[in-house]
């Protein structure tokens, strides 16, 4: 079973190596283009503004969660996702400016009062800001030259803002519906075990596949 | 009683004349479509009795939300949370026969046949709604005033509150089955006995001149514009009239966010969310607000109910 495992894995890793990084950038933001579009041919109900609001606010947040999910994807199965790791980091980072976007803009109509008068009062709106105040540094130095700029130590401690940016991501969702439903509460779930799993020690790949053995042993 | 009905202009126009016409021509072309009401279209069209009614010096003279709106973007937890949850499921619910219970501290304690309580003529009332979510519409309800069934069974002097009971029937209502469940079931609401015997509240039966969509809370529900939407509960299958204010889902549920009294208030916030203005639901992408107005617009009517009650502590 576990050799089974492991051969679908090195399979999986083998494969995506081969995969492009540019072209996943049209597939991940396909769904934002659909939203947009159905908002605006009149396909999405009868509060479009809400609906197109949520939709890319929800898929900042399943981006966000890929993104987390990468390292403890590796350190426990051996599946190397780490490669397209900036990729789903950076499309959580745009869907959360279209989210903000169109708070700003379709939502509150850029009525600048309301909106500081949210900023200030609504624990919703400053979780949501903050969050997204946390990933602006993180895109702003996702690339390769400033990597090199901040060193690699400065740069992955930097980066760990993904961390609380997620959790108030998935906090901002629990506190804006009406009541305690499955939805938000399954997402925030997932957050905390992504976050959780990162307190434990880690295993290199290899010895988590010696793990798997072992168990079946 | 010292009650004067508030004439406002406009207010004695004729449903036919207020409702859009191309709604009316809408509503076939909804129910051809509709697979969940398939079984309609396969009666005659005289079948789909309009309900008779007599317009009311309480409606709004404001445009009523397109009748596809208001029958597809619902809240009604017992078919699942989704706004679009309830056209989608309700039509799993059986509503004929049905009978409701009216009983607590009344002389004449009854459970009556639906169609024993519902006068042969009812009032078209275009009233405004507001959710708590910050939503708005404004709906040409059919329906009766409460005050006439609660005179039926002669509530007794001790009787101070009325609590409201929705069916409770998992088999036919999704929500209340499952894993995870929104609220504990039945759901149920109460007003104050003034508040019910109120001229504004009613028990409708029908909207856009027909009879109530599964989904709107067929086949009785109640109506209570100057309060947020929750507290119009739907499905009637329980009126008790009690000594003791009555327990109600939403302030079961979060007894911070949700009040008993759940009036319609611009000035004291939601904790997590302001209530100063409110989105009218439409189709467009660029949504329509307006501010929303103390008491839903029925300040007027209503006002001196709550004469020296502090409103930001009785939420």
């Amino acid at each position: 079973m576990a050799a089974t495992a492991r051969t679908v894995v090195e399979a999986l890793n083998g494969a995506l190596k081969r995969v492009p990084v540019l072209p996943l950038y049209f597939v991940a933001l396909a769904p934002g283009a659909w939203l947009f579009l159905a908002a605006l041919t009149g396909r999405l109900g009868f509060e479009p503004m809400k609906a197109l609001e949520q939709g890319l606010g929800l898929w900042a947040l399943r981006f966000m969660i890929a993104t987390l999910a990468a390292t403890p994807l590796l350190d426990w199965t051996g599946l190397r996702l780490v490669r397209f790791r900036r990729m789903l980091g950076l499309t959580a980072f745009y869907y959360a400016l279209a989210h903000l976007a169109t708070y700003l803009a379709l939502d509150q109509q850029f009525g600048w009062s309301f909106i500081l008068a949210d900023l200030a009062k609504r624990p919703y709106i400053i979780i949501g800001m903050a969050a997204f105040a946390a990933l602006v540094p993180l895109a702003l130095t996702s690339t390769d030259a400033m990597v090199r700029r901040l060193g690699a130590a400065a740069w992955r401690k930097l980066h760990r803002l993904a961390y609380p940016a997620a959790a108030m991501m998935a906090l901002h969702y629990l506190l804006l519906v009406k009541s305690w439903t499955a939805e938000p509460l399954a997402y925030a779930a997932i957050v905390v075990v992504l976050l959780a799993l990162r307190l434990v020690p880690r295993r290199a790949p290899r010895r988590a596949a010696g793990r798997v053995a072992a168990q079946q042993a | 009683m010292a009650y004067r009905p508030r004439l406002a202009a406009g207010a004695r126009i004729l449903p036919s004349e207020i409702t859009p016409k191309e709604v009316y021509f809408n509503r076939r072309a909804l129910m051809a479509g509709a697979a969940g009401v398939a079984a309609m279209t396969l009666l005659p069209d005289a079948a789909v009795a309009a309900l008779e009614t007599t317009p009311s010096p309480f409606s709004t003279d404001e445009t009523p939300t397109p009748l596809e709106a208001v029958t597809a973007y619902n809240n009604f937890y017992e078919f699942g949370v989704g706004k679009d949850e309830p056209a989608r499921y309700a039509e799993a619910l059986t509503t004929d026969p049905w009978s409701v219970a009216v009983d607590g501290l009344v002389a004449r304690p009854a459970t009556f046949a639906l169609e024993d309580i519902v006068p042969k003529v009812q009032e078209e009332r275009i009233y405004r709604l507001r959710c708590v979510e910050g939503w708005s519409m404004v709906i040409p309800w059919v329906g009766f005033p409460l005050s006439d069934l609660l005179a039926r069974v002669e509530p007794l002097g001790s009787a101070r509150y009325v609590a409201f009971e929705t069916l409770e029937r998992p088999d036919e209502m999704r929500g209340q089955r499952g894993f995870f469940q929104a609220l504990d079931w039945p759901y149920t609401e109460g007003l104050r006995l003034d508040e019910a015997l109120h001229p504004l509240t009613i028990l409708a039966t029908g909207l856009y001149g027909e009879p109530l969509p599964n989904q709107n809370g067929a086949p009785l529900r109640l109506v209570v514009p100057w309060k947020y939407g929750f507290k119009s509960i739907k499905s009637i299958v329980r009126i008790s009239l009690t000594e003791e204010q009555p327990p109600t889902s939403w302030s079961r549920q979060a007894p911070r966010e949700y009040g008993f009294y759940a009036n319609v208030n611009p000035d004291v916030s939601h904790p997590r969310w302001s209530q100063e203005k409110e989105r009218r639901v439409g189709p467009g992408l660029i949504a329509a607000y307006q501010p929303t107005l103390m008491f839903n617009g029925y300040e007027e009517d209503v006002a001196h109910l709550y004469a020296g009650m502090d409103l930001k502590a009785n939420y």
